[in-house]
């Protein structure tokens, strides 16, 4: 009974900032909408026992994730703020397409056959060892493993030449506008 | 498996209203004689020196990109430290390649100066 | 225990929440905002459908989902940042050199 209060409490929660989040024009309020968004995805996380991911999310996406878009809504913004209108001309197109998604989505659910089938939770004690050795064992996900470690070199790399200016790094910084005033 | 969080919502709820009772206090208790310097944005005591959303050097975000990419590799690392014992050889050896493709990513930024402070 | 055709409804509403602002919304950051948005609710969809077949693949999927969202975000802002400071906007419809 609890995790109904629990779940209701935070999908509302949820829907709320992540509308805060996709239309409020202050880019630093539909960030911390995100962050809302994105803490009660942990939250649910938790109430479907995965408690591993629960805390990657909050360390990866509101540690690091949410922190990097602050800086970048920081570094691009303008003094004399003149936006225009914030929604692209063609949005009429654009609410008919979703909405068919949405209808799409929802049928799709409704008509579900596994939909109200009791959950067989994995509440296992071992949780975080199961999932670690998922992850590394010989017979488990060892390449996806390797492969994302290649995934964020060729990020890091690549972050690092665009955000140096597109230049080697080593020697003087390209220097930019911000850089002198600073 | 949700009474574990018991101490925790209950520690919430307390932070929260102890942090607004604090707040209401204040303003419902103590006099309020506004005047244009109590009025301006805390500074460490100091008169603030421009905008509070002034644009920011582009550095900070250069570090937290760093740190978002060695963040994951943490995380990455976090499942396998809990089985690493019982994978023997193998699971090391893993973490290490692991390690070692993420480490030629270190050495770019670091070689490339990325990680200077200028 | 809260069914999981609830979880699927609520990563199916957030969806279709990013769906639309990342077609109607003409600002580049909001529409990164909003492709997180689907990312995460695809997650939900993810750990719900986990737990639901007591199957840990799914969550193993949601972490490199979320690995992949953090390269992404990494090399997109970057990306972002630079676009801004040779156009100087942030806006999707100024970004238009390789239009025909």
């Amino acid at each position: 009974m609890v995790a109904y209060w629990i779940f209701a409490l935070v999908s509302l929660l949820m829907v709320l900032a992540a509308l805060v989040a996709v239309t409020n024009r202050n880019l630093v309020r539909a960030t911390m909408g995100l962050v809302l968004v994105l803490f009660g995805n942990a939250v649910l996380f938790v109430l479907l026992e995965a408690y591993f991911l629960a805390v990657a999310q909050v360390i990866i996406y509101i540690g690091a994730i949410a922190i990097l878009i602050v800086f970048a809504i920081m570094l691009t913004r303008h003094v004399g703020d003149a936006w225009g209108p914030a929604f692209h001309r063609a949005w009429a197109w654009a609410v008919v397409v979703a909405g068919g998604l949405a209808v799409g989505l929802l049928f799709w659910i409704a008509h579900w056959p596994a939909a109200d089938g009791k959950a067989k939770s994995p509440v296992d004690p071992q949780y975080t060892k199961l999932l670690g050795k998922a992850l590394v064992a010989p017979d488990g996900y060892v390449i996806p493993f390797e492969v994302a470690s290649a995934l964020l070199l060729a990020a890091l790399i690549g972050a690092i030449y665009v955000a140096w200016g597109g230049r080697r790094v080593k020697g003087p910084y390209p220097q930019r506008s911000e850089e002198k005033e600073a | 498996m949700l009474w574990q969080y018991v101490p925790i919502a209950i520690m919430l709820v307390l932070s929260m209203g102890l942090a607004a009772l604090i707040v209401a206090l204040g303003h419902l208790v103590g006099p309020s004689r506004p005047t244009h310097r109590k009025m301006i944005p805390y500074e460490s005591g100091m008169v603030p020196i421009g905008p509070g959303m002034r644009r920011q050097p582009i550095r900070f975000y250069r570090i937290a990109m760093l740190f978002l990419l060695f963040d994951i590799e943490v995380v990455f690392l976090l499942p396998w430290a809990v089985v690493s014992r019982k994978l023997g050889l193998f699971g090391f050896i893993e973490a290490l390649i692991f390690i070692a493709i993420l480490l030629v990513g270190y050495l770019y930024a670091w070689k490339g100066g990325a990680l200077e402070w200028e | 225990m809260v069914p999981t055709s609830f979880y699927i409804f609520l990563a199916a509403l957030l969806f279709t929440i990013g769906a639309v602002a990342v077609l109607v919304r003409r600002n580049t950051l909001i529409i990164y905002m909003a492709v997180e948005l689907m990312l995460n609710s695809a997650n939900l969809a993810f750990v719900a459908f986990a737990r639901q077949f007591g199957d840990i693949s799914g969550q193993l999927f949601v972490f490199f989902v979320i690995t992949i969202a953090a390269a992404e975000v990494a090399v997109g802002l970057a990306l972002i940042v630079t676009i801004f400071h040779t156009k100087h906007s942030v806006d999707i419809d100024a970004m238009h050199e390789l239009k025909g």
